[in-house]
């Protein structure tokens, strides 16, 4: 019945090693699919049309990016990361502020912060129509202002909501302290409140950053040729019958990889900003 | 340093008074112009009659909504909708408790493995719906071709055209890229459960089976309903996948309210119908959210 230490320790390493090939196994059928996308990038137009299919590429071409300088692959890189980051900053700046507001104040109480947060359940789709009236009317059809006002209120909603949490764990007699020290309230708010925020802000940051930049519904219907996104250049690709694949594979490494590092490297707040702050983790 | 206090105007004053206020006051006016404005919009252009052909503007009272009682293809659009939520959302939420039991205890390298788990659910859903478009391409896919490894030969199955495995495919597109959200979110919710409790569990000689549902899960319970929510939410918007993998077809076998809106809007320009269509769709998903936000009782 009873095992000796080493037996014991020896069982634990069976157990843990055991775990892990599962572990391996099930991430490897959750990557490959990707794997197998960015692969194209590589491969030569013969190995992606080849039947059966060309398993590792026999030699990395880059002939796929090289290509990419030609039409508006790169472009539409570039008009995302311009969109994305201004719509980003513009958020956060108004959102965190809001969010202090609520979070210190309660404004409006429960039911602000509840029609807040209602809005970002809406089906994109139902929006995308009437914003697209409203725009044409204004000349805001296929404009990078057009777009950044977009994400910016798509993203207000989960940047206060986010905020509000990070500000409500903040313990508010520091910046009490330094109301009595003379500060004003705003520079109570910029140089105490948000400072001491600071890694929670970058990670609201990022999260909704990556929310601009990989958004298709409202880009796809907003934009027309002057500020194509990346995914909605992705879609330009397709064809009923077949696909530009290696030309796909190309832009989702460029697009997708800094991406996934950003995400990754905000670790400690995954939770947070994949839940949109419903879930603090 | 104290010079700072006493400078006081009437507009200083003013300001620190309504701070609260002016610090909201910005996104709110975003919020209203670009989030309540186009839902009054829908609203107000359902009961008018504008077409691509016909800029009539005079008010028709709610024949808009009539027609869209009448309107097969609407109905079918929600009963996709739902089909797809009705299957995937049951088979991503047990795939990722079961994940997350799995990852729960140390093994080497297991911070790699979260890490990559990360990848489906953060890339852009085209680019996801991109790589499924590939895999499951009849000629030059893995998908059948790895199937051929267990069925001896390789089978032809047009996953992205044939009516009878368009749904298969969107699930399984849906299953993998949300699956890790499920499990991230869950991974997280259990490791904060109280590790006394369960070895208590384990010595009063209680099945794993029996801790789970017992300790862990009871714990874990508001983050469970929380996710179910947001999946629940999004799988009723349900657009980029399908847009990249089937676009509604073939016909409009796998269209989506949200497909649909968007043919009825920008292709067939059927102004005041979409406005109605919106309307509703908005109406619908805020009473079902509101339903499960109740029971979930998540309302903060």
């Amino acid at each position: 019945m009873s095992r000796s230490p080493r037996q014991r320790r020896m069982h634990k390493q069976v157990r843990q090693w055991s775990r892990m090939c599962i572990a391996l196994l099930i991430t490897i059928v959750f990557v490959f699919p990707v794997y197998w996308l960015f692969m194209t990038a590589f491969k030569t137009p013969s190995e992606i049309f080849s039947n059966p299919p060309t398993w590792v590429p026999s030699s990395l071409t880059w002939d796929n990016f090289a290509g990419m300088t030609e039409g508006d692959d790169l472009r539409s890189i570039f008009n995302s990361l311009v969109i994305a980051t201004v719509s980003t900053v513009v958020a956060m700046f108004l959102g965190s502020i809001a969010a202090y507001s609520l979070a210190r104040h309660r404004v409006g109480g429960d039911s602000l912060s509840i029609w807040i947060m209602s809005l970002r359940m809406v089906p994109p789709m139902a929006m995308a129509f009437p914003l697209f009236l409203m725009f044409a009317t204004v000349g805001l059809i296929d404009t990078y202002p057009g777009l950044i006002f977009l994400y910016i209120a798509v993203n207000l909603p989960y940047v206060i909501w986010v905020m509000r949490g990070f500000i409500e764990d903040i313990a508010p007699e520091l910046e009490q302290s330094a109301l009595i020290d003379g500060c004003t309230r705003w520079q109570a708010l910029v140089h105490v409140v948000f400072p001491m925020a600071r890694a929670g802000m970058l990670a609201t940051a990022v999260f909704a950053f990556v929310y601009a930049f990989n958004e298709f519904a409202f880009a796809v219907v907003m934009t027309r040729s002057e500020v194509v996104t990346f995914p909605v250049q992705i879609t330009h690709h397709f064809s009923p019958m077949s696909a530009f694949w290696a030309r796909i594979g190309a832009m989702s490494i460029l697009g997708c990889l800094p991406v996934f590092f950003m995400v990754v490297a905000m670790n400690r707040y995954l939770v947070r900003g994949l839940s949109g702050g419903a879930l603090k983790g | 340093m104290s010079s700072v206090a006493h400078r006081t105007s009437t507009f200083d004053k003013l300001v620190d008074r309504h701070f609260r206020h002016i610090l909201l006051l910005p996104a709110l006016v975003f919020l209203l112009a670009l989030g309540t404005m186009p839902v009054l919009y829908n609203l107000f252009v359902s009961f008018q009659d504008i077409t691509m052909l016909d800029e009539n503007r005079s008010f028709v009272g709610a024949l808009n909504y009539k027609r869209l009682a009448s309107d097969t293809r609407f109905w079918e659009a929600w009963g996709h909708t739902f089909l797809i939520a009705a299957i995937a959302l049951p088979v991503q939420i047990v795939l990722g408790l079961g994940l997350a039991v799995l990852f729960l205890p140390e093994f080497p390298a297991k911070r790699v493995f979260v890490a990559l788990m990360v990848l489906p659910t953060v890339i852009s859903p085209i680019v996801a719906g991109a790589s499924w478009r590939l895999m499951f391409d009849h000629q030059f896919g893995p998908v059948n071709q790895i199937l051929g490894w267990f069925m001896g030969e390789v089978p032809v199955i047009l996953w992205t055209t044939d009516p009878s495995f368009v749904y298969p495919a969107i699930v399984i597109l849906e299953v993998w890229a949300h699956t890790p959200f499920v499990f991230l979110l869950l991974l997280a919710a259990m490791a904060q459960v109280d590790r006394s409790l369960i070895e208590a569990a384990q010595i009063d000689g209680a099945s794993p089976w029996t801790v789970f549902r017992r300790v862990v899960l009871p714990t874990i319970r508001p983050v469970l309903y929380t996710v179910i929510l947001i999946r629940f939410v999004d799988l009723m918007r349900l657009f980029d996948f399908i847009y990249a993998l089937t676009q509604g077809g073939p016909g409009t076998t796998s269209e989506t309210i949200s497909v649909y809106m968007y043919v009825q809007g920008f292709q067939q320009f059927a102004t005041s119908y979409t406005g109605a269509l919106a309307f509703v769709s908005i109406v619908v998903t805020s009473i079902l959210i509101f339903v499960l936000m109740r029971r979930a009782s998540i309302a903060r």
